[in-house]
């Protein structure tokens, strides 16, 4: 069995021998410069250990470079990717302190944010209180605005009461002129027809005997007194009329002279003004020198008299020592309901 | 023959020709006179005799030149042609005072016509020589001179400005200071045409300080004189806000507003005319109207008068409730809206209706209150009738349309609304429905009232097309009640109830 075995290992070395040695691109350039260096008188075995040792030399070669590219490729991989590692930690590190600083201050803008939006809804329920108090009570006051209505309706009617007044007081105005105008026009006209008027024999047209009572007219004609037709021209005379009032039936009297020279202008509605009558001393003026003395001179303001207060008892005793005594006695009784007359002589 | 018998031929020529020229101006004072006249070669004669030495036939030829001008529009212009002017404002200047005053008669004539002809008078120098003539001392020569000034300034912008740059104007306030009514009167009147064109030219005649006097004289009897003197006062303060505060600023308002019951119609007029212009620039000139009692007053006087007397009355009350809302409801206090309904109802002008329609809306547009207020006086059908009327006026339409418009906006008074669901054209109704849209859903009562009143009939009958507003406001409408009240009132619902009736088996 052994033997077998030997025998089987040498046949597959053979195979592998001869596998290499036929096999790979030496093989064809070993034969090359085998035919070229005339190597055929070698040995083959040696020729055959000899081109295997050149194929597996390069091969080897190739190999052992493999092996050690790769073996360098896994150091600085190793390397790499342990300074990768390195790397991340740190870049880790990093990133979680800047976020968390970052973090930070978001949380406190937030807060900020969060205490200002507070604030600003605070400051706004205030601002719509004292909006809505400022425009209510001064802007927009409703209290003012009824008051004010109330108070327009009431001065209207006071203006229309008023306005009524016065149109009233103006109307009367107006009718008491015409009313006057008008009496005045009958005045003149009676004075103008005063032949009309009745007598004891013969009644006026005015007076008609079928008449229950006298016309108007005829009353007036009664009143005005005749009066002697003077050079007025109607104009003056109309002025004249209008100038007396409604119930002067009695004004010839005071024509004269002056009313006819006046007529050239008292056709304008200007009031006629007396004339100015001569002129006259106004009074009787005492000589200056007199005044002078009156303002100067001070009157003597004295409680003394000219007489004596017992004047009178010493005149009595005088008497008594003189006359007889039932004289005096009578004088003496007499004498007592004097009353003393001295005394206005004292001032001057 | 002897030197008196030639005396007497001369004597005899002066007394025809003086006959003469008596006769035509006679004869000039009718109108049925003056072709016939005209035709005699009237002109060319008057012409020779102004040039008269005796100075009476002189100022009789003038006053009967005056005369025929002042009748017609030919006889002025042939005044101009014959070239009579230069020599009139010539002799202005020269002579003596009757004479004055008829050439300025003759000037006034000529010039009230045209503008072109007043275009002459000023060409030929007459504005100097006229206004030399205000200086004068005789008031009669004074009032002509105005008169004719007046006259001149009436027509346009420049013609009155050549009047104020020959420098009319102090001189016409100094003739308002005399005691003479009839200058006064005059002097106003011219002051009034001055400034009424422009701006500029009622500021200068305010800078010569005519306010002051123009108060003065608002309470002085002559009812003519006030009648210039308001009108003069409205003129200046109508062209703008400073020149009417000064005029309020001359306290003339209380005073102002007793003349409203002046018995002269002119008068009354001119005051209501005055206010209008101060109110219309702004809401505070208004409340010191307000505030005097002119509103009331003012309210009064429409209920008294007619026709256009009234124009200036109504426009007041627009213009004073068209500033803010406190003063619309201060002319509704004072009792306006029954009157303008009233005048609404009396006058028949197109204008006038306009006038009032206008008023009325803006009255109404403020708040539900004012609308509540024009519609309880049933003026929101009155003015539907007018926008309707195929006889109205256009301008009359648009403003009662647009016045209708706004009051509908606000109108939430609904007893006022429902005559408005009949006969309506659908631009209108679209308002009125809307309205009712807007507050039927919140109101029992109303809802009640509405349905028992056919108005949901009336707005079930309403065709609108799908998608449009006016069917939307039905829509919600219709959401208000329920259905079967809304298919009770469709219609066309009794003959879909007997059809079921014909298909119904009795069981």
């Amino acid at each position: 069995m052994a033997e077998q075995l030997k025998i089987k290992s040498e046949v597959e070395e053979f195979k592998k021998e001869y596998f290499y040695r036929n096999s790979g691109a030496m093989t064809k350039a070993i034969k090359i410069s085998e035919a070229q260096l005339n190597l055929r008188h070698i040995e083959p075995t040696t020729k055959a250990t000899y081109f295997q040792a050149e194929e597996n030399r390069q091969r080897d070669y190739q190999a052992a470079n493999r092996i050690q590219s790769w073996f360098r490729a896994s150091k600085v991989r190793a390397y790499l990717s342990h300074l990768h590692k390195k790397a991340i930690i740190i870049q880790r590190i990093w990133r979680g302190f800047t976020a968390r600083a970052r973090f930070r201050q978001m949380v406190k803008a937030a807060y900020f944010i969060m205490k200002m939006n507070f604030y600003e809804a605070m400051a706004v329920r205030i601002q719509q209180r004292w909006r809505g108090f400022f425009v209510r009570k001064h802007i927009h006051n409703y209290y003012a605005r009824k008051s004010y209505l109330e108070g327009l309706s009431k001065k209207n009617e006071l203006v229309r009461m008023e306005l009524a007044e016065l149109e009233e007081l103006q109307k009367r105005e107006r009718h008491c002129v015409e009313m006057v105008k008008e009496q005045t026009a009958k005045v003149y006209q009676a004075h103008r027809l005063h032949h009309l008027l009745s007598t004891k024999q013969c009644p006026g047209v005015f007076n008609s005997p079928f008449r229950p009572a006298p016309h108007e007219m005829e009353i007036l004609l009664r009143q005005v007194k005749y009066q002697a037709p003077t050079r007025l021209d109607p104009r003056g005379r109309a002025c004249l009329m209008g100038m007396l009032g409604p119930t002067a039936p009695s004004f010839p009297g005071t024509l004269g002279s002056p009313w006819i020279k006046t007529t050239g202008t008292c056709c304008s509605s200007k009031p006629i003004l007396p004339p100015i009558s001569s002129k006259k001393q106004q009074g009787l003026f005492r000589k200056p020198g007199e005044v002078w003395e009156q303002r100067m001179l001070c009157p003597d303001l004295t409680l003394r008299l000219q007489t004596s207060y017992t004047h009178l008892e010493e005149a009595q005793n005088q008497l008594q020592h003189k006359g007889t005594g039932s004289m005096l006695h009578h004088l003496r009784h007499s004498s007592n309901s004097f009353t003393q007359p001295a005394y206005a002589k004292s001032f001057r | 023959m002897s030197q008196r018998q030639i005396i007497q031929v001369f004597e005899q020529y002066q007394k025809s020709r003086f006959q003469f020229v008596q006769t035509v101006s006679d004869l000039a004072l009718r109108p049925q006179n003056i072709e016939i006249l005209q035709n005699a070669g009237v002109m060319s004669l008057l012409r020779c005799l102004m040039l008269d030495v005796v100075p009476s036939i002189q100022q009789t030829a003038a006053l009967a030149l005056g005369r025929l001008a002042d009748h017609s529009d030919d006889l002025a212009e042939a005044v101009v042609k014959e070239g009579i002017l230069p020599q009139l404002v010539q002799s202005l200047a020269l002579k003596n005072r009757f004479y004055k005053k008829a050439a300025a008669f003759v000037l006034r004539s000529v010039a009230k016509h045209s503008p072109e002809l007043s275009q002459e008078v000023v060409a030929s120098g007459g504005v100097d020589a006229l206004v030399l003539c205000l200086e004068e001392f005789d008031p009669g020569v004074k009032e002509a001179a105005a008169w004719a000034l007046g006259y001149i300034a009436r027509h346009n912008a420049s013609l009155s400005q050549s009047v104020v740059d020959a420098g009319a104007v102090p001189l016409l306030v100094l003739c308002l200071l005399e005691p003479e009514i009839a200058l006064k009167r005059i002097a106003a009147s011219t002051l009034s045409d001055i400034s009424k064109h422009t701006p500029e030219l009622a500021q200068t005649v305010v800078d010569a300080g005519a306010i002051a006097h123009l108060a003065q004289m608002i309470l002085n009897p002559d009812a003519k004189l006030k009648r210039q003197v308001f009108s003069a006062l409205s003129q200046i303060s109508k062209h703008s806000v400073s020149l009417a505060e000064m005029v309020i600023e001359a306290d003339i308002f209380p005073a102002a507003v007793a003349c409203l019951k002046d018995p002269d119609d002119y008068v009354r007029k001119n005051v209501t005319t005055l206010m209008r212009e101060v109110v219309k620039h702004t809401p505070e000139l208004s409340q010191v109207i307000v505030n005097c009692g002119g509103m009331a007053t003012v309210i009064d006087y429409l209920g008294e008068c007619r026709g256009n007397l009234r124009l200036p009355g109504i426009m007041m009350l627009g213009y004073v409730a068209a500033h803010s809302e406190n003063l619309a409801m201060a002319v509704i206090l004072s009792k306006g809206v029954p009157q303008l309904a009233l005048c609404l109802s009396e006058e028949h002008e197109h204008h006038i209706k306009a006038a009032i329609a206008w008023s009325i809306g803006q009255i109404g547009h403020h708040t539900p209150e004012h609308a509540k207020a024009v519609a309880s006086s049933d003026l929101l059908v009155k003015l539907l009738e007018l926008y309707m009327d195929a006889s109205s006026s256009e301008d009359l339409q648009a403003k009662s349309k647009k016045a209708l418009k706004s009051i509908l906006q606000k109108c939430t008074y609904l007893p006022g609304l429902e005559p408005l669901l009949y006969d309506v054209p659908s631009n209108i109704l679209k308002y009125v429905v809307c309205q009712f849209s807007k507050v039927l859903p919140n109101d029992s009562k109303a809802r009640r009232l509405f349905v028992t009143s056919g108005g949901l009939k009336k707005v079930q009958e309403i065709d609108a097309e799908p998608g449009s507003p006016l069917q939307e406001y039905i829509n919600a409408i219709n959401s208000c009640f329920p259905e079967e009240i809304v298919r009770y009132y469709s219609p066309g619902y009794s003959e879909v109830l007997l059809k079921r009736l014909e298909n119904y088996q009795p069981a």
